[in-house]
């Protein structure tokens, strides 16, 4: 298939040979791999299956300049901390060590990309291919200094991390933020990402996260999107969980212009399971779009999803679920479930499951419904004299408490409850 | 406490009720009987207020006021309560959190403070005891899961919760059996006072033999054509509706 070279990537390749060699963390063979990519493919447009309802192109035809960055002191970090969580500041998609908290944890090390030496550089890239998507390749070689956290070996972790991504223009910026999270054998950790654009210009971010869960290690994570209108996204998370590992994820998504989501992760040790869960409630003309790839590799895996959609006003929704079990994955469990609601008529949601399934004994199954909120529910919420805006806040709220109430971390339940509540 | 006048009501344009005219007095107990599709559920649909029915002519006064022209949470918030026929499962949202919402909305339309959450939990526990709920149902999900006469021994709760000055019984005793029947009769029988009245709607005697009414009306293709005492209904239950059928159907068509 001929592809025609778009002109964002045009764009962008007329910036890669200055920027490229500020990256030093990259080795040279990935970032040559990177740049041919995106050279050949381009920045995927509606045309290109994976991207059918996201047309990234026509996003970065809207020339966002590589690095335009605003700065922050800790003084403004304030009002974006969780209780009871140790905050990491990631401005512009560098690690800021000295906007992060100063709290040391035994066991726990977070370290600039930069300053990691030979043996945990070799991580970098190593769970996300540069050739397998066009962002991956474009944050490998637009990639800021972003950081590696490591939790040793039996650690469990008492306190969470907020993972706090803050990124900010005058006028518009393009940031690639970069992270590296490990668990050693045994490990056990509770992370909190979050996405915030600040200033007054839009933002196009582009999120990476390679993910690496030991034998044995247990990662509870949530990511909450909340960018608003200036924030245009793709946040890609690669996890590879070794045998017995656990991974656990929530993403919450209450705002941003264009946000796509993919999230793949691939169980390569025996009995090692994954759940996702997922909300998000769009309006406007705002774009969700998740992915996501269950990779089940090796036998007596499990895997759940479940990902929720409130789609108001013009806005899209998407929810694509693929499931690959392989031909040595027997006794795979993988359950896959999308439920969406539709507030308005020019509403949409493009859902689509996809199993690939090559072992013979495995249970699979996926379902997905979409429907206007239940009006015999509201008429007899409304017959015991609860008024429509009650009843309605009522019925999304239990639609949506179902995710919200997965997240482990209080503080976050709390704060995406409030703002939920207050948007519907 | 309600009037009802020429009632007319149609669904997709199809006429349903063609000129109802009834009057419940307080501490009144109504029974409105007949066959199968002859306007008894929409009937009570129309009085609670579901949009799906148009009303094309008369008028309902309930306790002094035109309820039709109010929106169904005004219509409960003013004292008229409709037990379901067929009550809506809600997945995700408790029974307590549901009960609490509606008299907290109910208490505000009236001017009142919210109910203390020790008062409300006093009050949940002594109605329940009414109908014999289970404790742990009140924790669950509205009738999820319930079975056909917890749903409806559920209802006859929420009515002793919300002490509403009107109820109407649509075919509460549909899918019931006999033991279930008489808790959610003697449920009912508690809740009557002399400020308190009582529509309800079955299409077969039995319920009556528990829920004693001072009058009974017969619906017909969207008419009552024959009230009396609570006689009518056992002369009812001897010859069957065929005999009703066969002296009305002339004169509405």
């Amino acid at each position: 298939m001929v592809i025609e070279k778009s002109q964002s990537a045009q764009n962008i390749i007329e910036k890669i040979s200055g920027s490229a060699a500020k990256v030093g963390f990259i080795n040279d063979t990935t970032l040559t791999k990177a740049m041919m990519y995106l050279e050949n493919k381009g920045i995927p447009n509606n045309k290109q299956e994976d991207y059918k309802y996201c047309n990234m192109d026509a996003v970065l035809k809207k020339d966002f300049k590589n690095i335009e960055q605003k700065f922050l002191s800790s003084s403004d970090i304030g009002p974006y901390k969780l209780a009871d969580t140790i905050t990491l500041v990631v401005l512009n998609g560098t690690y800021s060590e000295d906007l992060s908290d100063k709290i040391i944890l035994k066991g726990l090390h977070i370290t600039a990309l930069s300053n990691l030496d030979a043996d945990a550089k070799k991580l970098i890239a190593s769970a996300a291919q540069v050739e397998s998507d066009a962002f991956i390749a474009l944050n490998t070689v637009f990639s800021s200094n972003g950081f590696h956290l490591k939790v040793e070996r039996n650690v469990a972790l008492q306190i969470p991390i907020h993972i706090l991504y803050l990124s900010g223009a005058e006028s518009e910026a393009m940031v690639n933020t970069r992270s590296l999270i490990e668990l050693e054998e045994g490990a056990e950790a509770t992370i909190v990402e979050e996405q915030v654009v600040f200033g007054k210009g839009r933002v196009f971010s582009n999120y990476l996260s390679e993910k690496f869960i030991g034998q044995n290690a247990k990662l509870n994570s949530s990511l909450f999107q909340n960018e608003g209108i200036l924030g245009f996204s793709v946040n890609t998370n690669q996890v590879r969980v070794e045998r017995s590992g656990h991974y656990d994820n929530t993403t919450i998504t209450l705002s941003g212009q264009v946000v796509r989501n993919n999230h793949n992760v691939v169980l390569v040790g025996e009995n090692s399971e994954a759940h996702l869960n997922g909300l998000f409630s769009s309006r406007g003309t705002q774009l969700v779009d998740n992915h996501t790839l269950m990779d089940h590799q090796a036998p007596h895996c499990e895997s759940n999803e479940l990902y929720k959609g409130i789609i108001n006003d013009k806005s899209t929704g998407v929810f694509n679920g693929k499931i690959f079990v392989r031909k040595d994955a027997q006794k795979t469990n993988a359950y896959q479930s999308s439920k969406n609601i539709l507030l308005s008529d020019d509403a949409t949601i493009n859902t689509k499951p996809q199993l690939e399934i090559y072992a013979d004994d495995v249970k699979c199954s996926h379902g997905t419904s979409t429907g206007k909120i239940d009006e015999s529910a509201l008429f007899y919420l409304n017959a015991r004299g609860i008024g429509k805006e009650s009843a309605r806040k009522l019925l999304l709220g239990s639609f949506a408490l179902e995710v919200i109430n997965k997240i482990e971390v209080d503080s976050l339940r709390e704060k995406v409850t409030h703002l939920f509540e207050n948007e519907i | 406490m309600i009037t009802i006048k020429n009632l007319h009501a149609s669904v997709d344009g199809k006429e349903i009720l063609k000129g109802i005219n009834l009057e419940v007095k307080a501490g009144e107990v109504h029974a409105i009987m007949g066959p199968n599709g002859s306007g008894k559920s929409t009937l009570s649909s129309v009085l609670a207020g579901r949009e799906d029915y148009e009303v094309t002519e008369g008028e309902v006064i309930f306790n002094g006021k035109d309820l039709l022209d109010m929106p169904a949470e005004d219509r409960a918030r003013e004292g008229l309560f409709l037990a379901f026929q067929y009550p809506v499962e809600i997945p995700g949202v408790s029974n307590i959190n549901f009960l609490k919402t509606a008299i907290n909305e109910i208490r505000t339309y009236k001017g009142q403070e919210a109910m203390a959450a020790k008062d409300f939990l006093t009050l949940v526990k002594e109605k329940q005891k009414l109908v014999e709920l289970d404790g742990k149902l009140a924790n669950r999900s509205v009738n999820e899961g319930f079975s056909g006469g917890e749903k409806k021994r559920n209802e006859i709760f929420q009515m002793a919760m919300l002490e509403p000055s009107l109820a109407i019984l649509d075919e509460t005793d549909s899918g019931l059996d006999i033991d279930a029947l008489k808790i959610v009769a003697n449920g009912v029988n508690t809740l009557k006072s002399d400020k308190r009245a009582f529509i309800v709607i079955t299409h077969y005697q039995r319920l009556l033999d528990y829920i004693v009414p001072d009058f009974v009306h017969i619906l017909y293709n969207g008419k009552i054509v024959k009230s009396g005492g609570k006689e009518l209904a056992l002369e009812l239950e001897a010859k069957g509706y065929d005999e009703i059928k066969k002296q009305f159907e002339k004169e509405t068509i």
